[in-house]
């Protein structure tokens, strides 16, 4: 198995820590893994990327444009941005989160419309999930992210077990039961 | 041994330790910042913030020459500020073990240009060690000290953002080694007065020739034989990429860059029928291996800026290179779109609240000239508040203000400006190196008005402690530098300190400060609200009192959108500055809770 999974979205929205957490299951199921993720623009709203490779052995640490198997999609327009770095065949989850960029907000540019449709028609089988929903749902707004796990975990082959062991082990305790409950919603959903 | 996921940087600082380390020092510079972080959480490691990088490489070279091995750390422009000591340390030499960490960023991913530190390696005959991987980075820092020790000379371990924020697996003990060397006088090899210095340079360039041959065993350097056809020459993370874009390319990878490995370069450039040389950034490598007498290609087909991926190295050098010997999928990454550049923009921008945003409005509306330098309010430089009108490096916010006041008040075209110029910048930056240029302002005369942004953070870099926070890396209080005396002590003849949360107090104190002949300062005080979040205060638009005049849009505020025909107050964002509420003339923002 290898993995190529490109994490998109904006500053705060809990992605490095996403990655963290898939990272750690490919560590886990055995194989090579590599990370690349960009700092310092995290909390200044801007974009936030994160790659993570997983194979019996990775090259370079970061993903090739057009060679991304999956692209977990945090926010709409980041996740219409990066669609160009989608395999053909390739799969994208997106959350149903519009965050406007200050362009958008000072009036000087669209927030662009129809996303959805948008990702639907260049990634046939993309799934469109409302974490912020799901994480309600489970008890704590702030489980987003795991939420977005959990609909990537239906699509990749790693052990259940190994999803939770790496929670576990990432997730502040006091999080945790929350974050569990929002990655289940959002697998079994 | 344990097995981890470790960035480049937290393996450095894992190596570092493992070699017995017991002094660290630097300055937070990304993508260096958390090789100290690091250092600074380990037992029996002294690590500090220094106010700069020439600090933290002076006290370093103190350390080393008392007999701890020492770890020093800098992003790529900070060598610059260090580079006085950096250039007469190898003469001088080292006892304990210093390494040098220097941090490029290829592709200015949070840097203000993308010069290549290798040619500093160069310029000193310094040598140079490029770890592909976090492996790398842990194995090679441990070596590196001790080339250090055995040459006697300090050792650059030259690293990029891609190698400091790429987690791959390293295996690694927690054993540490004791290194405690003893301190003997020895001021002819280290006081360099000339007549000490010439004789020390002949014994660097001595030592060179004795690092070259050590180069040749160096372990990380690896030939790869493949197809005879072409060999590629790279170094550092772009190993990989090389590897991805070209798997059936042989290839010399080296580890080991300055001074360079001559006869293992040789011998792989005879075993195949074309050469390439796959760098980022300058042609450094290309250039030493062409003046070997060796033919081959790099710049002519690769970029000169930017970093390096699979794609960038695939399509530059793919119609140069045999098909078989590409992957198999790249053709699918050239096909692959470019993003698409109708999208709208999303820049990093000052957080709601912060509190150099009332600064900037401010500024703006009096139609300042402003001098800008290197911090969160860099951020201002976009639009709404389009806050600066230049910026250089460290500390220039506040010296090129005084350059231009002169310019200004001596020219017959710009005279109206003169009183208009005002040169900014935070508090860590001006602790960092903005004293010596208020000192100036205060010697050689200026009207000029300086804004400190003090937030009491070190923020961009992830809100680090500096002198004048009170409270050092390991977490221990300590005197507190105060502007406001050390700005007087300078001799500056106004020194005033705002809350720039109250708009029509900042105005006043900077239309006096700019009306007043002789130097001045504003302190613009509050804390950055990341580091400390103010209690949460709740606040609205009144519909019925807003004719969306946009006054409140012009302060380029995230927790203000505008939906439809009215502006909206984001509340999960919103920190309750009230600036939107003082610039409404309309009274149509109002608190409603908090």
């Amino acid at each position: 198995m290898t993995g190529n999974v490109l994490m998109v979205g904006v500053g705060g929205q809990g992605i490095i820590s996403a990655a963290r957490i898939l990272a750690q299951v490919a560590v886990d199921e055995g194989f090579q893994v590599k990370t690349s993720e960009v700092h310092g623009m995290a909390q200044r709203g801007g974009s936030v990327q994160s790659m993570v490779r997983w194979g019996e052995e990775v090259l370079s640490p970061l993903i090739p444009r057009g060679a991304a198997d999956v692209i977990l999609a945090f926010e709409m327009l980041e996740g219409l941005r990066s669609l160009n770095q989608l395999r053909a065949g390739g799969l994208v989850i997106m959350n149903r989160k519009r965050i406007d960029p200050l362009p958008v907000l000072a009036g000087d540019a669209e927030y662009p419309a129809g996303i959805e449709e948008r990702v639907l028609a260049a990634a046939p089988g993309t799934r469109i999930v409302d974490a912020g929903a799901l994480a309600a749902q489970a008890g704590n707004a702030r489980a987003a992210g795991a939420a977005m796990l959990g609909a990537l975990a239906a699509g990749l082959r790693f052990a259940p077990s190994a999803w939770e062991r790496a929670l576990k082990a990432i997730v502040p305790a006091k999080a945790l039961e929350a974050n569990l409950r929002a990655f289940d919603l959002a697998r079994r959903g | 041994m344990k097995k981890e996921l470790l960035s480049g940087n937290e393996a450095i600082a894992l190596g570092a330790y493992a070699a017995g380390v017991r002094f660290a020092s630097a300055y937070p510079g990304t993508p260096s910042t958390e090789i100290l972080e690091q250092l600074a959480r380990m037992p029996g490691v002294y690590a500090e913030w220094s106010p700069n990088e020439k600090v933290s490489l002076e006290v370093g070279i103190g350390a080393a020459l008392g007999g701890a091995r020492t770890l020093v750390s800098m992003k790529h422009v900070g060598l610059n500020v260090a580079a006085d000591p950096w250039m007469t340390l190898p003469y001088v030499g080292v006892n304990a073990g210093l390494v040098i960490v220097s941090a490029d960023d290829p592709g200015m991913h949070s840097s203000q240009n993308e010069q290549d530190n290798r040619y500093y390696a160069k310029m000193a005959k310094v040598p140079m060690l490029e770890p592909a991987d976090s492996q790398e980075a842990y194995e090679m820092t441990g070596l590196a000290f001790e080339l250090s020790e055995r040459f006697d000379t300090p050792v650059m371990l030259r690293i990029e953002t891609r190698l400091s924020h790429s987690r791959t697996l390293v295996e690694y003990s927690d054993e540490r080694r004791a290194v405690d060397l003893p301190y003997d006088k020895d001021a002819a090899k280290r006081v360099m007065i000339p007549g000490h210095a010439r004789l020390r340079h002949p014994v660097l360039i001595e030592k060179l020739a004795a690092l070259a041959a050590e180069a040749e065993g160096f372990p990380f350097n690896r030939v790869e034989l493949r197809s005879p056809a072409v060999g590629i020459i790279t170094s550092g993370v772009s190993y990989y990429h090389v590897r991805e874009a070209f798997p059936g390319a042989s290839v010399l990878k080296l580890a080991f860059t300055h001074p360079l490995p001559v006869d293992l370069i040789r011998s792989f450039c005879s075993q195949v029928e074309r050469v390439i040389v796959a760098e980022e950034l300058e042609p450094f490598l290309e250039e030493a291996i062409r003046g070997l007498g060796i033919a081959l290609s790099g710049k002519e087909y690769l970029p000169r800026d930017g970093e390096f991926d699979p794609v960038v190295v695939y399509t530059s050098l793919q119609s140069q290179l045999p098909a078989e010997v590409a992957a198999a999928g790249a053709g699918d990454w050239a096909r692959a779109a470019a993003a698409d550049p109708d999208l709208p923009g999303r820049p990093p921008v000052m957080c709601a609240g912060c509190p150099h945003r009332g600064v900037f409005y401010i500024l703006r509306k009096l139609k300042m000239v402003v001098s800008g330098d290197i911090g969160c309010y860099t951020l201002s430089v976009l639009p709404p508040l389009a806050g600066i009108d230049c910026q250089v490096c460290m500390g220039a916010g506040l010296s090129m203000a005084l350059g231009m006041e002169k310019a200004f008040s001596s020219s017959a075209v710009n005279a109206g400006l003169a009183r208009k110029v005002v040169g900014i910048l935070g508090d860590s930056t001006f602790i960092h190196s903005g004293i010596t240029g208020l000192v100036d302002m205060v010697y050689n005369g200026s009207d000029a008005t300086i804004i400190i942004l003090d937030n009491s953070t070190t923020a961009m870099t992830g809100f680090q402690e500096h002198p004048g926070t009170g409270v050092t890396v390991l977490g221990e209080k300590s005197p507190a530098l105060d502007l406001e005396q050390l700005c007087r002590g300078i001799g500056v003849s106004s020194v005033r300190v705002v809350d720039p949360w109250d708009l029509a107090a900042t105005e006043q104190a900077i239309k006096e400060e700019t009306a007043r002949e002789g130097s001045s300062v504003i302190i613009s005080r509050r804390p950055c609200v990341l580091k400390r979040p103010p209690a949460k205060r709740l606040f609205r638009v009144l519909e019925e009192n807003c004719n969306d005049c946009g006054l409140c849009m012009g302060l380029g505020c995230p927790a203000l959108a505008r939906e439809g025909e009215r502006p909206e107050i984001l509340e999960e964002l919103c920190a309750g500055c009230t600036l939107c509420e003082q610039v409404c003339r309309r009274d149509a923002i109002q608190e409603y809770g908090s």
